[in-house]
């Protein structure tokens, strides 16, 4: 579903991915780690297509396109999505306007007529208490003084409405309480099925005791340094970072 | 060179006032005739500000005042169909319908109903038929200290005249809509006169249009006046078109207890400059100003707000929110004076404008003057451009670009809208705003007039 090849990206001329190489098949998830500064979420923003960075050097094919000739719109009507580690406050834009929209125009990019009113209106509520968030969030603007949890469920909730293939999740876990956490990983786990994949960006192992992952990867000085199954998780939980650092410097 | 100019081009008007002064008069009160002149005589003195001229420093307009408009001075007959071209398709918008055309009153046949008293008629009529009332409100707020102002005085052709008697709380809104129409370029100099009486209530809604391609000029000014306890919505849509030059003078007079609710959505012209002045000659009056001005080719607005606070206690609240394109430029100058009697004071200003070109320019200058020192007044300005991390987290959910420009811009200028509290013309409105965003003409369906 999307292969990764010897990608290069930077930003002011700093390289912050030295040569990323993934591939992530269908019905899979993968988990990727990394220390602080690693370019763990650098790598979700160019998959998603944030302009801010240069691609210096390398290829990704989603589903066989050539995922960095889109535009961010595109890759998300591809059925690529991000939830975002700070989801941005957009004063003004209604939740519903906001999804109306994204919703219908995955549905012209298909060739299929925008839903009707009231079957909006219908797949909200269900995909509303699928993943637990209040409706009195969803008559608000865009995030606008939703709390940190909050933000986050709205992601996965945006997640639901607009079903993609593949879903990054850049530290959907961050900031979040016990109860959050559970609600968050629940709603990922019922949004996951054969057909689609999901990369997991995190720092810590609770989420992925949720959400079990295929395969752990250590992102470190932007490349991929090791990659195991999900006990490599456990490992790192509890010894840190370090031995995969002096491991490399060896 | 430019003082030869400068004067030529007073000369125009000296001659013109010279020639008109009897016929411009005729059946009016003494006290307009005097006005007239006085106000010649100014003009005369002071002639066009200059480019140093503080208030109009960023849009000089005495080039356009030389440009060879014609200037009539009786209406022209003209073949307008009152029911063919205004078809208004808002079912909830039941208004009392003033029609201007290139500055005259309109006579249509349709007759007002009107309740309890209630006038409206034009202004030349009111000269004739209410002397009583002219005398007592016509220009007791206007202080000479602007040309344009002087030569509207001494030149306007005619108006409307709106009054809303003692106690008598208006139902209906009332629209007027003044029409420019003409095959040739023409400049239009009209003055009205709105008085609400102590605890009347009014909407009023004024739309500016323009229905033929020729050059327009208009130089208009409103006075307005509300006594005791009177609470007036008044709205101001601008919707003409790039090769007409307007601008317009708003003089709001409160009395105690009364409260203003003053909009400005300009959604298209050449050239727009308002003036306005709110003054609180009453304590407790409150006054809320707000704007809202889209731009795109060379187009220039200019928003030069006054709020005199004369009188303790008065509150008042400005917001004002541009949104520039191609190579348009705008300005918001924010004046508030708040005098040594007027404590207690609570003055605000708020003005935000978005550049959506790298060629797109705006000033924007608050001004407090404070003589008293128990005041609470505070002020913000920002210019900037879309968040980008908007834009990116909008597109990123499969909003092409230029839709999430729309969702984004659109927020934007509803918080303007929101603020006008008629609501089936904030719904009216907020859809031309939304069509002039997309970039398509704003206009109604069924309609002739690219109105509210």
């Amino acid at each position: 579903m999307l292969s990764i090849k010897n990608l290069k990206a930077t930003v002011n001329n700093k390289e912050i991915l030295r040569g990323i190489n993934l591939k992530v098949e269908a019905g899979e998830v993968h988990a990727i780690m990394g220390p602080n500064g690693s370019g763990k979420s650098t790598l979700a923003s160019v998959l998603a297509g944030r302009d801010v960075f240069q691609i210096s050097s390398g290829e990704v094919l989603f589903n066989g396109k050539n995922l960095l000739d889109m535009s961010p719109e595109d890759r998300s009507r591809e059925g690529l999505f991000l939830s975002f580690q700070y989801p941005v406050e957009i004063p003004g834009v209604s939740m519903v306007n906001f999804i109306r929209t994204a919703v219908n125009e995955h549905r012209k990019y298909k060739g299929l007529k925008p839903l009707a009113g009231s079957d909006f209106l219908k797949m909200m509520r269900e995909k509303q208490e699928l993943v637990e968030i209040a409706s009195k969030l969803t008559n608000r603007s865009v995030n606008e003084g939703f709390s940190g949890g909050e933000k986050k469920k709205n992601e996965i909730f945006q997640m639901a409405m607009l079903e993609p293939k593949l879903a990054i999740l850049d530290e959907t876990d961050s900031g979040l309480d016990i109860d959050a956490l559970r609600i968050v990983a629940n709603g990922v786990t019922k949004l996951r099925n054969k057909d689609n994949a999901i990369v997991l960006i995190t720092h810590y192992q609770r989420l992925l005791d949720y959400i079990v992952p295929d395969f752990v990867h250590v992102l470190y000085n932007g490349k991929i340094v090791k990659t195991a199954g999900k006990e490599l998780a456990m490992e790192l939980e509890e010894k840190g970072y370090d031995w995969i650092k002096n491991e490399i410097e060896k | 060179m430019k003082m030869e100019i400068s004067s030529n081009t007073k000369d125009i008007f000296i001659q013109l006032y010279e020639q008109n002064k009897n016929s411009l008069s005729v059946g009016s009160p003494a006290i307009i005739k005097d006005l007239r002149s006085a106000a010649m005589e100014y003009f005369s003195s002071h002639g066009f500000p200059d480019k140093k001229d503080e208030r109009y420093k960023y849009t000089f307009l005495e080039n356009y005042f030389s440009n060879g408009y014609k200037k009539e001075f009786a209406p022209k007959k003209l073949n307008i169909n009152l029911k063919e071209i205004f078809n208004c398709d808002i079912p909830e918008l039941n208004t009392h319908l003033i029609l201007m055309v290139n500055g005259f009153y309109y006579n249509s046949t349709s007759s007002f109903q009107l309740e309890k008293g209630i006038k409206i008629c034009s202004l030349n009529d009111a000269f004739r038929v209410y002397p009583e009332i002219i005398e007592k409100y016509y220009s007791r707020s206007l202080t000479y200290d602007d040309s344009y102002i002087a030569l509207n005085s001494a030149l306007f052709t005619d108006g409307y005249f709106i009054y809303v008697p003692k106690g008598v709380v208006m139902e209906k809104p009332i629209q007027v809509i003044n029409i420019l129409i003409s095959d040739e370029d023409i400049m239009v100099q009209h003055r009205s006169l709105i008085v609400l009486e102590e605890g009347s209530q009014a909407k009023i809604v004024i739309c500016d249009h323009t229905l033929s391609p020729a050059k327009f000029l208009t130089n208009s000014l409103l006075e307005v006046y509300t006594d005791e306890s009177a609470i007036l919505d008044l709205v101001r849509v601008q919707n003409e078109h790039d090769e007409s030059v307007q601008l317009t003078h708003s003089f709001i007079n409160q009395e105690k207890s009364s409260k203003t609710n003053t909009g400005f959505i300009t959604l298209h012209g050449g050239m727009v400059r308002n003036n306005l002045k709110v003054t609180m000659n009453g304590e407790h009056a409150d006054n809320s100003s707000f704007g809202l001005f889209i731009t795109d080719n060379s187009q220039h607005v200019d928003n030069y707000t006054y709020i005199n606070h004369v009188k303790p206690n008065c509150t008042s609240n400005q917001f004002y929110k541009g949104l520039l394109n191609d190579n348009s430029t705008a300005s918001f100058n924010g004046r508030i004076v708040v005098g040594k009697g007027a404590q207690k004071t609570m003055a605000y200003q708020k003005s935000s404008t978005l550049l959506m070109s790298d060629h797109a320019r705006m000033n924007t200058r608050p001004q407090l003057e404070i003589y008293a020192d128990d005041v609470k007044c505070g002020h913000g300005a920002t210019v900037g451009q879309l968040s980008e991390e908007s834009m990116f987290y909008l597109q990123s959910r499969g909003i092409p670009e230029k839709e999430a420009k729309l969702l984004l811009t659109h927020a934007f200028a509803y918080e303007v809208i929101d603020k006008i509290k008629v609501d089936p013309l904030k719904d009216r409105i907020d859809e031309l705003v939304n069509k002039r965003l997309r970039g398509e003409l704003s206009r109604c369906n069924n309609c002739m007039i690219h109105c509210c």
